[in-house]
């Protein structure tokens, strides 16, 4: 099994269909294994899409990556020290609103994700009209308009996720600015961070600033674990 | 390395000083308006979820939501009062007539005269106190709880109320575990558990109490219409001035929450409270029927079945205590003079403090064992509900600010013993369960003397 070409993340709100987008995507190559970060057992699958393997981590569902509860520090430290090469973010096309808003936290840890709205046919008998184009639009990043139940839009969610994981895609997240005095806290703190975490980019560097100005603790707990781990090599958080 | 992180550490905090405590809620606000604004370019509704978004803008804007909240909760009070004064006259004309048929059946048997004062006058009279008082006002008061509930008003006096548990640094949700309360606290502590976060769950489980239970709301309601209604509950503007006091009482419970809150937040529970996502339902046409038949059998009688548990025993020991002399003088007479001096400091008086501390394992015995105190060894008064219980209640030397003592007291003392074991169960702690134990009950006691002592001070009684 060490045969892996690309690690993919698979993130969401509780009951937005995640676990069918999983079992469609996995079928019965499912086990469970421990990732860095944090030791929770977390099912994990695995599917070949154009000779490629790819091996999807099934993240706990969560409304945010805050780290308010045990689920949201799981997931983020996935997304942080998991290296995912993409990440999906399967949302409620219902409830689109709720669901952005993990959508844009997810990409302010990473450029490499697509949004995978599901229950595009609850959404219709509701009398909601979605158009994904204008949310690729919107979000700069592939958007896919599945219902994993009847296993539609599936095929285009991995070529998708196969070209964002190859890099064939160029992404242009929208970020979220923040208020002025944030913004400039942010600068400060990304400056003062850039020798600690030369390794890593400046989105991950915003990242943190921010984690730090919103007082998350955990964050800190996990980057400081982290450090003492790779005490030798410079961090590449 | 570590001295640079250290370094970066406290750049952070220098700068999350000079944001203030307000960063975290403006990153996230900035979070959800970009959600927002996304989803509105790229979803168009049809015109069905109009009406309850339209409704929604009314029941929670800034400037509409309280009130209407309020005024429903007065609504919905008023028409307990009013409503419950009726069956309440008639179930205790039934019951204590039929008391009367009781005795003659037992002077035909030849029993011992301490047979029947013992069950009669003891455990069959608190019994049916407990009906005639505490029957009509639960069994109005809970439909129409459960109608709010049904329609799916709940969760929008969550979102109402959100802003300010986050101010005191409690987590939002503590307003569902406190709706729950108003049926019964124990179920309110149970219900904490939908908030994540251990140290809000604690704070949402300590004052879950100052939220007057179905058990004690009877009692709120006899106490605010015998001393604030008026001379005739029956009058428009009595019902009206008791259902204001009611509201009130229940609104000063709110803040005793809210300020106990802070104070644990910023004690032995320290920390920031965490964001959540809050759905709003759909409002849905409630069920009327099955809203009926679940809150009189589910609640109403649930409730009742477990206060008649109680009440007989307490009522055949009260009688006891109130018939068996030590010295000439009875046992209730000798335990209610010892707790006089410190009742006294607190406008209750001993027979008062005497019923709250055998209303521990339930609430709704306290009137009762009240009245059965005053009444067992004197002769027998002519009771027909409110008006007899406000004379039985001059007679013991009560004023105004006895009734408001009362409230107060009932209000925010120690939680029932049921609550008390789930507090134990749901916490695994008797540290915690203590806490929710002594702290209620401070504050009753410090509340109560204040205001007693000033309203002495100022002369009003």
């Amino acid at each position: 099994m060490n045969c892996v070409d690309y690690v993919i993340a698979l993130a969401g709100n509780p009951n937005t269909g995640k676990s069918t987008v999983f079992n469609a995507l996995t079928g019965l190559n499912q086990h469970t294994g421990n990732w860095p970060g944090k030791t929770v057992a977390q099912a994990t699958g695995s599917y070949v899409y154009n000779h490629k393997k790819y091996t999807l981590a099934d993240l706990p569902g969560t409304y945010s990556l805050l780290a308010a509860s045990v689920e949201e520090q799981i997931a983020r430290d996935f997304l942080l020290f998991g290296n995912p090469q993409a990440t999906i973010v399967v949302v409620d096309a219902t409830c689109l609103e709720r669901n952005l808003n993990l959508v844009l936290q997810v990409l302010e840890i990473t450029d490499q994700v697509v949004v995978c709205v599901n229950l595009m046919d609850e959404a219709r008998r509701k009398g909601l009209a979605l158009d994904t184009a204008i949310l690729e639009r919107e979000l700069g990043v592939p958007v896919i308009p599945t219902v994993a139940r009847s296993a539609r839009g599936l095929e285009e969610l991995k070529e998708a996720v196969a070209d964002v994981a190859a890099c064939r895609i160029k992404t242009h997240p929208s970020r979220v600015i923040y208020p002025e005095a944030i913004e400039g806290a942010i600068k400060t703190l990304s400056a003062k961070l850039q020798p600690l975490l030369s390794r890593s980019n400046a989105l991950r560097r915003r990242w943190i600033a921010l984690r730090l100005l919103d007082g998350d603790d955990t964050v800190l707990a996990a980057l400081t674990d982290y450090f003492v781990k790779n005490r030798r090599e410079e961090g590449t958080v | 390395m570590s001295e640079q992180l250290q370094e970066v550490l406290q750049e952070a905090k220098k700068l999350r000083g000079e944001l203030g405590s307000a960063a975290y809620h403006q990153i996230v606000t900035s979070l959800y308006q970009k959600a927002e604004a996304t989803a509105q370019q790229a979803v168009r509704k049809a015109a069905r979820r109009d009406w309850d978004r339209r409704i929604d803008d009314i029941l929670t804007s800034r400037v509409f939501g309280y009130p209407i909240m309020l005024l429903l909760l007065a609504g919905v009070f008023w028409l307990t009062i009013q409503g419950a004064n009726y069956p309440s006259a008639l179930l205790s004309n039934l019951l204590f007539g039929l008391e009367e048929h009781l005795i003659n059946f037992f002077l035909w048997l030849h029993a011992p005269a301490w047979l029947y004062g013992f069950l009669i006058a003891g455990v069959y009279r608190t019994l049916a106190w407990v009906v005639s008082v505490m029957l009509p006002p639960m069994a109005i008061f809970f439909p129409l709880f459960t109608l709010m509930e049904d329609l799916g008003y709940l969760p929008r006096i969550a979102f109402n109320m959100d802003g300010l548990f986050r101010r005191v640094g409690a987590h939002g949700k503590q307003s569902l575990t406190m709706a729950m309360g108003f049926g019964c606290n124990a179920a309110g502590v149970i219900a904490a558990r939908i908030i994540q976060s251990p140290r809000e769950r604690l704070i949402a489980i300590l004052t879950n109490t100052f939220v007057p239970c179905n058990g004690r709301f009877p009692t709120l309601v006899a106490m605010a219409a015998i001393f604030f209604g008026g001379a005739s509950v029956s009058a428009l503007s009595g019902s009206l001035i008791a259902s204001a006091v009611v509201l009130g009482i229940v609104l000063l419970g709110v803040l005793v929450t809210l300020a106990v809150s802070w104070l644990l937040s910023h004690t032995v529970l320290k920390g920031l409270p965490s964001n959540f996502a809050l759905e709003l339902p759909p409002y849905r046409p409630p069920q009327v029927g099955k809203i009926i038949v679940r809150s009189i059998l589910d609640r109403t009688l649930f409730v009742l079945r477990r206060a008649a548990i109680i009440a007989a025993p307490a009522g055949g020991l009260i009688w006891i205590l109130a018939n068996v002399s030590i010295g000439g003088t009875s046992i209730l007479s000798h335990v209610a003079g010892f707790l006089n001096p410190f009742a006294e400091l607190i406008g209750l008086d001993g027979v008062i403090l005497l019923a709250f501390l055998l209303g521990l394992p339930a609430n709704e015995i306290v009137v009762p064992i009240i009245l059965m105190s005053y009444l067992a060894a004197g002769t027998m008064t002519d009771l027909e509900s409110i008006s007899a219980m406000r004379k039985v209640f001059a007679e013991n030397g009560w004023t105004w600010l006895t009734g408001l003592n009362v409230l107060l007291f009932s209000l925010l003392h120690f939680p029932c013993g049921t609550t008390l074991l789930t507090i134990k169960k749901e916490t695994g702690s008797a540290k915690w369960t203590l806490l929710g134990f002594a702290l209620p009950t401070a504050i009753a006691v410090i509340i109560c003397f204040l205001v007693t002592q000033l309203v002495r001070l100022i002369g009003l009684v």
